[in-house]
């Protein structure tokens, strides 16, 4: 439905990917607490959704929107928003500091942040009635929301999937990172039910497709390849922490922030990734 | 009261196409129907599901439409609380929550149904505003202040049907953040919103045919407070007596006794309130007020 191109460049998108790691990494050393495997998880998606599928705008103003609802990511958001201008280095660099202006969440005001998340279960409600607007309105943006698998056990987010298809809100693509880890565990062990996902999706009436969250010709080829007469899901198979081996799959880098050492041995992998 | 509101949010949503509302499987009667008619697109009803109202509400504000969301109080504010604070409140968006049937209006659905501490709530949240019309001309005010205001969240707490008015011969018009003098005396000032305005005028009326000059104010405006108002009444008359159907703590009565003491007011002061309990009473909205003590026969009693 999309007059797209069918492919991207891949070698360019993971350069942008493996810098995108190596600065969250360096924003990660400046301070105690943060979400740095939740930021690697969703990389490529968020990359492919700024770089590859929002259409570019007046300005800065896209006339899409992005919605990080899983809001403890926004790590990969801010440097994204440093790489297009919207966000300052030193905004980065203050990063939850108390001169600074971001925090451990997404806050609407920043620069580049269409709404405040953190609080999980309100990012795809908030996206339906986005998207409903931008039809409404007859400026038929699109609305690109990410999800965390967790937060899919929100009730709430079951009432905005449920509205979206009802509303007709074609125009909201969603992605889901599916890295099956939150804070107590497997998803896939604490919530069998849950699997298979798309299907769950496809059930309440959305498109639904799963790809490999960290291919991002498999992200971008999901989207374009919509049907688009009805809101689409990208169920996207990710790895917390992906790019550092010591991090993935590890829960404790949910929270934490590398020491000297650790930064110094992440660097190495994602250098060794560059070359 | 609804019908009020209903009529004036269809003439406010004919003049502006940026008016959207969003029902949760609970429409105001009256004129909503003409509103979903005219307007399809700008009625939403998203069924029995207010996290979703609120959040829906919330997306169309960020995108430049002003919102009504609206249900039973109890759902709107209660169900949805999470969503009002951080989608409303935290982004401070100028989306309309209102409480219809608030109080104890509700009176034979049971403690489920109704909201007796909802000003509490609501008032707690920064940038909310809160509105609570007395009758349902007032309503039609509150109803136009909230559809054309851009500073934020605001609670419209409203009552059901049938209300009957009292503002027709009011001294004053309903200017937002400001006490509303229905009656100017200099003996006994009665302050009171919503719907137990009712009472209030009750009392007031006895206590002038008792020969007192009494002053009748609809704080409409429940937050912002108009705190300098306050301050006049309690230093204007020689007996202040506040009269809410809400429960003792986070309403009207707790903040003007603050008032006093901060500003060593020197009036008697006397404040009727529900109890902090949950209601097991049945009967008539009347019967339960009157098993918490908001009784004619008890205000009169008490304050004479």
């Amino acid at each position: 439905m999309d007059n797209r191109r069918n492919y991207i460049d891949i070698s360019v998108t993971r350069r942008r990917c493996n810098k995108f790691r190596r600065r969250i990494l360096d924003v990660s050393l400046q301070v105690q607490a943060l979400h740095i495997g939740s930021a690697y998880s969703c990389v490529e998606i968020v990359d492919c959704i700024y770089f590859e599928l929002m259409q570019q705008g007046n300005g800065d103003v896209s006339p899409d929107t992005f919605i990080l609802s899983k809001g403890h990511g926004c790590l990969i958001q801010y440097v994204i928003l440093e790489e297009l201008g919207l966000l300052t280095r030193s905004d980065l660099d203050l990063y939850c500091t108390s001169s600074g202006r971001l925090g451990v969440h997404p806050d609407y005001g920043n620069p580049g942040i269409a709404a405040s998340t953190g609080a999980l279960g309100h990012g795809l409600s908030m996206s339906v009635g986005m998207a409903y607007a931008e039809k409404a309105t007859g400026r038929n943006g699109t609305v690109y929301c990410v999800l965390s698998d967790g937060e899919v056990q929100e009730g709430s987010t079951w009432e905005a999937t449920m509205m979206a298809s009802s509303l007709g809100v074609s125009n909201l693509v969603a992605f889901m990172d599916n890295n099956d880890l939150q804070s107590l565990g497997r998803t896939s062990v604490t919530h069998p039910s849950f699997y298979p996902v798309p299907d769950k999706y496809i059930a309440f009436g959305w498109d639904a497709v799963e790809v490999d969250g960290h291919d991002s010709q498999a992200i971008y080829s999901a989207v374009v390849n919509r049907r688009g007469d009805r809101p689409l899901m990208v169920v996207c198979k990710t790895i917390k922490g992906k790019g550092v081996s010591f991090m993935e799959n590890v829960p404790m880098w949910h929270y934490r922030s590398p020491n000297r050492d650790e930064y110094l041995k992440a660097l190495q992998e994602l250098d060794q990734v560059q070359s | 009261m609804r019908n009020a509101f209903s009529e004036t949010l269809y003439e406010c949503a004919k003049a502006n196409a940026d008016i959207f509302i969003v029902v949760a499987d609970i429409s105001p009667a009256g004129s909503i129907a003409k509103f979903q008619t005219e307007y399809p697109d700008r009625f939403i009803n998203v069924g029995v599901a207010e996290q979703v109202m609120i959040g829906i509400a919330a997306g169309l504000a960020l995108k430049g439409c002003k919102p009504f969301a609206y249900t039973i109080a109890t759902f709107s504010l209660y169900r949805a609380f999470e969503m009002v604070r951080d989608d409303l409140g935290f982004q401070n968006l100028p989306v309309t929550v209102v409480g219809m049937g608030a109080g104890v209006i509700y009176s034979g659905l049971g403690g489920t149904h109704q909201a007796q501490e909802d000003i509490a709530i609501a008032g707690a949240i920064p940038n909310m505003q809160i509105l609570a019309p007395c009758d349902p001309l007032e309503c039609a005010d509150a109803t136009r202040y909230c559809a054309t205001q851009t500073k934020g969240p605001v609670y419209l707490r409203i009552g059901k049907a049938g209300e009957p008015n009292f503002t027709e011969n009011a001294l004053e018009p309903v200017i937002f953040g400001k006490l509303r003098y229905l009656r100017r005396g200099t003996d006994v000032c009665i302050l009171t919103y919503g719907v137990i305005m009712k009472l209030a005028v009750q009392v007031a009326d006895q206590l002038q045919a008792m020969g007192k000059s009494v002053s009748l104010v609809s704080c409409h405006t429940v937050k912002p407070l108009d705190r300098a108002g306050i301050v006049q009444a309690l230093s204007n008359h020689k007996h202040v007596i506040v009269i809410e159907e809400h429960v003792p703590q986070g309403g009207l009565a707790p903040q003007t006794k603050q008032i006093a003491w901060d500003t060593g007011a020197k009036c008697a002061l006397q404040t009727f309130t529900l109890r902090d309990e949950f209601i097991h009473n049945y009967g008539s909205h009347d019967d339960l007020l009157a098993a918490h003590g908001l009784s004619f026969d008890h205000v009169m009693k008490t304050v004479t």
